[in-house]
């Protein structure tokens, strides 16, 4: 690969934001006709290098060379102009306009402001074609599934003659076969001469589909190696900078009384009569697909959504749970799914992520003792090992992870008794992702009940002591971790395992 | 760099409003001499100490990412209804002022009640209350204004202590209350909270439907204030007073860094920002540009703080 030109060379790009420095002095390469994955934990500068690409932002300093020529990209549109194109993991298109508008959006073909749509439709078509994608360019893109939309903008991107297309974390939100398609069109660009950046938490997927693979990390360039020379762990622990501990943690505990039982629980929508016992020292995961119902179980027990028939038992007691608050008072907390949407307040410095629900111990007639708050915000800073500059930081400069590990953060101030963690590692990479796996095993060592609900089968498996698997609604089986496998959970998953079968749980 | 991890150039931008403020000052003293004079500067001041104080509740609103326009209808309102009560209705000017107090949190509350019960967007709520409470004001005074207040009332809003009025001291008393409130009290935070993500707020336990009534609250309390002491400086009570004067009210915040967003700003600004409005109107007048002019680079002001808050916004 050293003998041809390089498509694309990057050379010493750095970019600092405001009091942090994303990018030091970055190489990246790629050569014609390549997949080259780029790799590195959250924070660790891939989104801004993309930027840079593309030209959303601009590097403080750093050569970009394209096709042998040193170029200059001060707006998307260079970029563009230049061959580069970039799919974002959140899909640009518009919704209600059709496959064939979308794709040639500002560019559409005709005479004095007339469009000739048969030449639109025809031109997009045949693009679809080229990818052998399935889709009916006259369609609006808001009925096409997310991977027939995914389609859908890389034949924009061939649309625009791209040489390179950059794509961040595209199969995120594809399930296995939408990921086996999507591959098979990245290949057949590959052999059409397209160079692919491919963009991935997922290293199997890295490893499947990349030739070379290029590790970041906090910002600076780690290495490029062919991918058939390496192997997942050297990955990781390039990612990571350390040998990387258990990312699962052995389970010591001892599941002490019930915490939390439910009979028949339905919240009128979703969930369909949820029977489930929790105890105390004990972690349940609760497995199943999107749409299974397990967001309104959280959602249900925490009160968010009215349970219209069934009960809730907390320590032996029937409650009734009508709130957030009701729910924080008999000490459940919950960690959302959605950890920018629900978790944390991006406005706000670490210290106040941290104490916001536990101002009874912290205010005295409203005032806030800020000696008082500060050590708290502290002890738990230590205790989960937030990495942050300072306590008054704004959470928004923090990774994913650390953000995740400040909203547990914050419950663990409350002391509750039961924690329910609604996908719990989305989004987070390897190296914290392990730190919360164990921090969830100590919390329930130390008796805490907790109630997991995750769409990684690995973490199910490995961080629960039981197993529960929802299916529309209901719960379609029951595992102790021993006996739990993937092909199990995903029979009972998909509804093909009925609760008849399972195992006799004491 | 300090504990907040700013850089200079992120400093440069946080204290923008302060350099904004120092540039206008230099242009004016520089176009007229009678800018930088001690008695025009506590002119300015004191023009500027009421708008202030009601930007100050203003501030509360914006932080929830609300706005309220119907301020400067409830200044009028109030304003009369402290005259009217103190001299029509012979309460006395203790009374009445304490009434008044009254009536701009009820009249809060009302938008409040609107905003978080009756699910009204914040800008039409109080759009319709703007309408209403400078109707009720004509109502209330036949249209004429009402005079007779008596020297404790006028004293308010002339009257000096140590040498400095005694609106730019009410003012400076709301702003370090304001301020200590919005940094050092658990409603201080639970506001910045409710405007920075009202979902995670509720799901904190915390009831951002009672904070959002509280802001409204508090900006009635506050805009009656304003035209209390607006009341007393003229010595009567005007039923067209502080006409559009919410938008000097909304503009002071912004232009001191309130976010329209939500969730960022705080007081520092809005009074600096009140003060940038306050010595444009000053220096704009000693240098004899006709007050028509003078809404339009008021409106041109405004459209440009926006700017910069949008443009901050889509940088993050």
């Amino acid at each position: 690969m050293s003998d041809t030109t390089p498509l694309l060379q990057m050379a010493k790009i750095t970019k600092t934001y405001p009091g942090v420095k994303a990018l030091k002095a970055v190489d990246f390469e790629v050569a014609p006709g390549e997949i080259h994955a780029l790799v590195g934990e959250n924070g660790a500068g891939k989104s801004t290098l993309m930027k840079v690409l593309t030209g959303s932002q601009l590097s403080d300093s750093g050569q970009i060379t394209w096709k042998g020529q040193p170029v200059s990209i001060k707006n998307p549109g260079d970029a563009q102009t230049l061959g580069i194109s970039m799919i974002h993991q959140e899909l640009s298109l518009i919704p209600h306009l059709t496959v064939g508008q979308n794709i040639f959006l500002g560019r559409e073909f005709g005479d004095a402001g007339f469009v000739n749509w048969k030449t639109v439709y025809s031109q997009a078509q045949a693009l679809l074609n080229r990818l052998k994608v399935t889709v009916d360019a006259r369609t609006e893109v808001r009925f096409l599934s997310i991977a027939q939309q995914q389609m859908v903008e890389v034949a924009k991107a061939l649309s625009l003659n791209a040489d390179l297309i950059a794509m961040d974390e595209p199969t995120s939100s594809l399930t296995d076969v939408e990921t086996e398609v999507l591959f098979r069109v990245m290949r057949s660009l590959k052999e059409a001469g397209v160079s692919l950046i491919f963009i991935s938490h997922r290293l199997e997927e890295v490893f499947e589909i990349s030739d070379r693979i290029t590790t970041l990390r906090d910002g600076a360039f780690v290495g490029t190696k062919k991918t058939a020379n390496l192997t997942e762990a050297e990955v990781v622990n390039m990612m990571v900078g350390r040998e990387l501990g258990e990312l699962y943690p052995a389970s010591n505990r001892t599941r002490q009384g019930v915490i939390l039982q439910t009979a028949n629980l339905q919240d009128g929508k979703e969930l369909k009569g949820i029977d489930l016992t929790l105890h105390k020292g004990e972690i349940l995961g609760v497995a199943g697909l999107v749409g299974a119902g397990r967001t309104a179980l959280a959602e249900t027990v925490f009160g968010i959504r009215r349970a219209t028939t069934g009960e809730i038992r907390v320590d032996g007691k029937l409650t009734r749970i009508s709130s957030p608050g009701k729910a924080i008072k008999l000490g459940i907390g919950l960690v959302p799914e959605d950890r920018k949407l629900q978790g944390v307040f991006l406005n706000l410095a670490v210290k106040d992520n941290i104490y916001i629900s536990a101002m009874n111990q912290i205010t005295l007639w409203g005032f806030i003792n800020l000696r008082k708050a500060r050590e708290l915000a502290q002890r738990f800073v230590d205790r989960l090992g937030v990495r942050t500059p300072s306590l008054g930081q704004r959470i928004r400069n923090l990774s994913g992870g650390n953000q995740q590990k400040v909203v547990i953060a914050r419950w663990l101030t409350l002391n509750p008794r039961l924690l329910i963690l609604d996908e719990p590692t989305r989004g987070i990479d390897i190296g914290a992702k392990a730190e919360i796996h164990n921090l969830m095993s100590d919390l329930a060592a130390q008796g805490m009940g907790v109630l997991m609900i995750s769409s990684e089968l690995p973490e199910i498996l490995n961080v629960s002591d039981r197993i529960l698997v929802m299916h529309e609604g209901r719960v379609t089986a029951e595992f102790r971790r021993d006996e739990a496998t993937q092909d199990k959970i995903m029979m009972a998953a998909t509804g093909g395992l009925n609760r008849g079968e399972k195992s006799n749980e004491q | 760099m300090n504990s907040n991890g700013l850089s200079p150039l992120a400093l440069l931008s946080r204290f923008s409003v302060v350099f904004i403020l120092l540039g206008i000052g230099i242009i004016f003293a520089l176009g007229s001499e009678d800018f930088l004079v001690s008695n025009n500067l506590l002119n300015i001041a004191l023009q500027t100490s009421i708008i202030a104080i009601v930007a100050i509740g203003m501030t509360f609103t914006i932080l929830t990412a609300g706005i309220d326009l119907s301020v400067g209808s409830v200044m009028a309102l109030c304003g009369a209804l402290a005259a009217g009560l103190a001299v029509k209705s012979g309460l006395g000017t203790f009374a009445g002022i304490s009434l008044a107090l009254l009536a701009g949190m009820v009249i809060g509350a009302v938008n409040g009640l609107l905003i978080v019960r009756g699910g009204m967007p914040p800008f039409v709520a109080t759009l319709a209350m703007m309408a209403v409470a400078r109707g009720l004001t004509l109502v209330y005074t036949d249209g004429r204004p009402i005079a007779g207040i008596d020297e404790a009332f006028i004293w308010l809003g002339n009257g000096k202590i140590l040498g400095i009025p005694a609106p730019i001291i009410i003012m400076i008393a709301i702003a370090v209350i304001a301020a200590v409130v919005l940094r050092y009290t658990r409603f201080g935070v639970y506001v910045y909270a409710t405007g920075g993500n009202e979902e995670t707020t509720r799901l904190a336990g915390i009831s951002p439907q009672l904070i959002k009534l509280s802001v409204y609250i508090i900006s009635g309390f506050t805009a009656a204030l304003g035209g209390i002491l607006l009341t007393a400086r003229l010595w009567s009570a005007q039923p067209n007073a502080a006409t559009g004067w919410e938008l000097d009210a909304i503009a002071a915040p912004v232009l001191g860094g309130t976010s329209l967003f939500g969730g960022v700003g705080g007081i520092g600004g809005t009074v600096a920002g009140a003060f940038i409005i306050g010595i444009l109107s000053n220096g704009l007048n000693l240098m004899g540009i006709s007050s028509y002019y003078q809404q339009v680079i008021k409106g041109v002001v405004f459209i440009l703080a926006v700017v910069l808050d949008l443009f901050t916004k889509r940088k993050k």
